[in-house]
């Protein structure tokens, strides 16, 4: 898939905390999350985001709980792509199940400045910023991994398994 | 001959159905349980809809309302009518209502639910506390759990382990969440990232079970899969006649293949406390001393067991809680609760003008029964210190043992046992 937008910044061990606060967690409406994305963090964050922008971000993103409400309000709020130096690994999976799109990219994320348009293409793992005019290659997904995100996650790939039985 | 493995290879092989495992390769293997709570089953069961009617074994799926419960508002009523329906849709017998519920990663050790060997993944990252019992458990996110309720199967990367090898005498006052949180200041919140913890060496042969879970709780505070203690008496002596399955001990074989091995010596262990805002912002307690506090939690899936309970009571006992700190102590179960009834416990705690709550995560992760204003500070037994995680964005938490935070609710400020003498 393809995507393009501004970039939005942030540091490393972004946690699942400020990403969707426990004291919205009474609720799994993607809607009502996406209001409060990141909002411990940055309280502009939620006003500033346009459909289709990118978070870019440096080491462990993520970290902290398995509450899969993190993915779903980045995804609801208008993000479709999160590239960072790493994810946590719950955030990963979540991410991956829940068809949130991932991208480690170290090299991406000390070139990317603040607001700069970056293009994506998470099939080839090609990152471009359109600003600056740099290409980055991000880390390819094991291949059993590629297949859950090309069967649109990991429900739909239980689906196809037990349809084909 | 296989090749040489680690304990977490072995249980995952195994339930893979293979021989061998090799870290980096990715498996489909056939779970134990599966478990989720009141915030992150609503989403498991809508997956589980998507792909059957029917969970695979209903004695295996785990469904424990902690983090909301007694309903905190309209909201998270709905949220645990939603899991306590579905319980009883599919006649799942691990549902632990109100009024026998617990903490869940406090409850399910302790009612003998979960056994040496088993592999299980839970909605809720501290899943990984079982590993103190020789399992394999990790958490994973409501889909992967939702997944797993439907099929009883998950996928894994097979994780390399990093080996701590803790020796040596302990200092006093030393419990298992000092050594957790030195670990967690040694490596750094990402230390373990995608990889196993295993804990051995005469300091963890030596720890009673509730301060070993204190431990494998933590790993995922320093991006752990796992957080693995291997099968010895203690254990045994915990297991037998309160699991009700039989279980496997699985040991790393001696010439198993580590991605690291970090020897610890006991005696550089002291009293810890995480500052705010990672539990990897580790200083001794005898340097925190400046820090004035407005409230003290002693409780949660880390240190809520009997034994944490115990240690608070110990200092607790004929003092008063400052005039200045609210202290709030929430026993993890309800059997936690009643046994700090029989030993008098519960006398101390009210005695020193402590709240004691029935068992919740409440304020934990910044739910209800202790929210902070803000610029307020907390000292908590608990486990996260990120921004906001016990209210106000602009609120602090230090994380510390129960006898340390018992101790900085009598003195108003952070500071140790002995310091009240
Ligand atoms: S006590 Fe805290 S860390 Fe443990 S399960 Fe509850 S909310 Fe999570």
């Amino acid at each position: 898939m393809q995507f393009k937008g501004s970039a939005h910044r942030y540091g490393r061990d972004i946690d699942t905390d400020v990403i969707i606060p426990a004291r919205y967690l009474t609720t799994s409406d993607p809607a009502e999350l996406a209001k409060h994305c990141l909002e411990d963090l940055d309280t502009q964050f939620v006003e500033k985001v346009q459909p289709g922008d990118i978070l870019v971000a440096e080491e462990n993103f993520g970290c902290g709980s398995s509450r899969e409400h993190a993915p779903i309000a980045i995804k609801a709020a208008g993000v479709d792509v999160v590239i960072a130096k790493s994810f946590a690994r719950i955030f990963y999976r979540n991410a991956i199940n829940t068809g949130l799109a991932i991208m480690e990219c170290p090299a991406a994320v000390d070139a990317i400045g603040q607001g700069d348009v970056v293009s994506v293409d998470t099939e080839t793992g090609t990152i471009v910023d359109e600003t600056t005019g740099q290409t980055f290659t991000a880390q390819p997904f094991p291949p059993f991994i590629a297949e859950i995100i090309e069967a649109g996650g990991l429900v739909n790939r239980w689906k196809n398994k037990l349809g084909q039985q | 001959m296989t090749r040489p493995m680690t304990m977490a290879e072995k249980i995952l092989a195994a339930h893979a159905g293979l021989d061998e495992v090799v870290p980096g390769q990715l498996i489909e293997c056939d779970l134990d349980l599966v478990l989720a709570n009141d915030v992150t089953a609503p989403i498991a069961i809508k997956t589980v809809r998507q792909i059957t009617d029917k969970v695979f074994d209903p004695e295996r799926v785990l469904l424990v309302p902690d983090h909301y419960v007694p309903n905190k508002d309209i909201k998270s009523a709905e949220q645990a009518k939603i899991v306590r329906d579905f319980a009883r849709e599919q006649g799942v017998t691990h549902f632990y209502e109100v009024g026998c519920m617990g903490v869940e990663h406090a409850l399910l050790p302790e009612q003998g639910v979960v056994g040496a060997g088993d592999l299980i993944i839970g909605a809720d990252s501290h899943t990984c506390t079982y590993g103190a019992l020789g399992a394999f458990s990790t958490g994973v996110g409501s889909t992967d759990a939702g997944v797993g309720m439907a099929t009883g199967k998950a996928w894994f990367k097979v994780p390399s382990t990093i080996l701590f090898k803790i020796n040596g005498k302990l200092n006093p006052g030393v419990t298992g969440k000092d050594i957790i949180l030195h670990i967690i200041g040694m490596i750094g919140v990402d230390g373990a990232l995608y990889q196993a913890m295993e804990f051995t060496g005469d300091v963890i042969a030596n720890l009673p079970m509730d301060e070993r879970l204190s431990i494998s709780n933590m790993a995922i505070e320093a991006g752990g899969k796992a957080g693995l203690i291997e099968v010895d008496d203690v254990t045994r002596t915990y297991l037998d006649g309160r699991v009700e399955r039989p279980y496997t001990e699985y040991r790393s074989d001696p010439d198993a293949e580590y991605a690291q091995v970090i020897e610890i010596d006991g005696a550089d262990i002291v009293p810890t406390v995480a500052f705010p805002h990672l539990p990897s912002n580790t200083r001794p307690v005898a340097e925190a001393r400046h820090v004035k506090i407005d409230q003290a939690v002693i409780g949660s899936c880390t240190n809520g067991r009997l034994d944490d309970m115990r240690q608070a009571a110990e200092v607790l006992k004929g003092r008063k809680v400052h005039p200045d700190v609210r202290c709030i102590i929430i026993p993890a179960t309800q059997k936690v609760y009643r046994q700090c009834m029989e030993e008098g416990l519960m006398d101390i705690f009210l005695e020193a003008n402590c709240a004691v709550s029935t068992p919740t995560c409440g304020p934990c992760l910044g739910g209800y029964m202790g929210i902070l204003a803000a610029g307020e500070r907390a000292i908590a037994t608990t486990n996260r210190n990120f921004v906001g995680r016990m209210g106000d964005p602009t609120s602090e938490v230090y994380l510390s043992s129960p006898a340390v935070a018992a101790a900085s609710a009598v003195l108003g400020h952070i500071g140790l046992p002995e310091d009240l003498d």
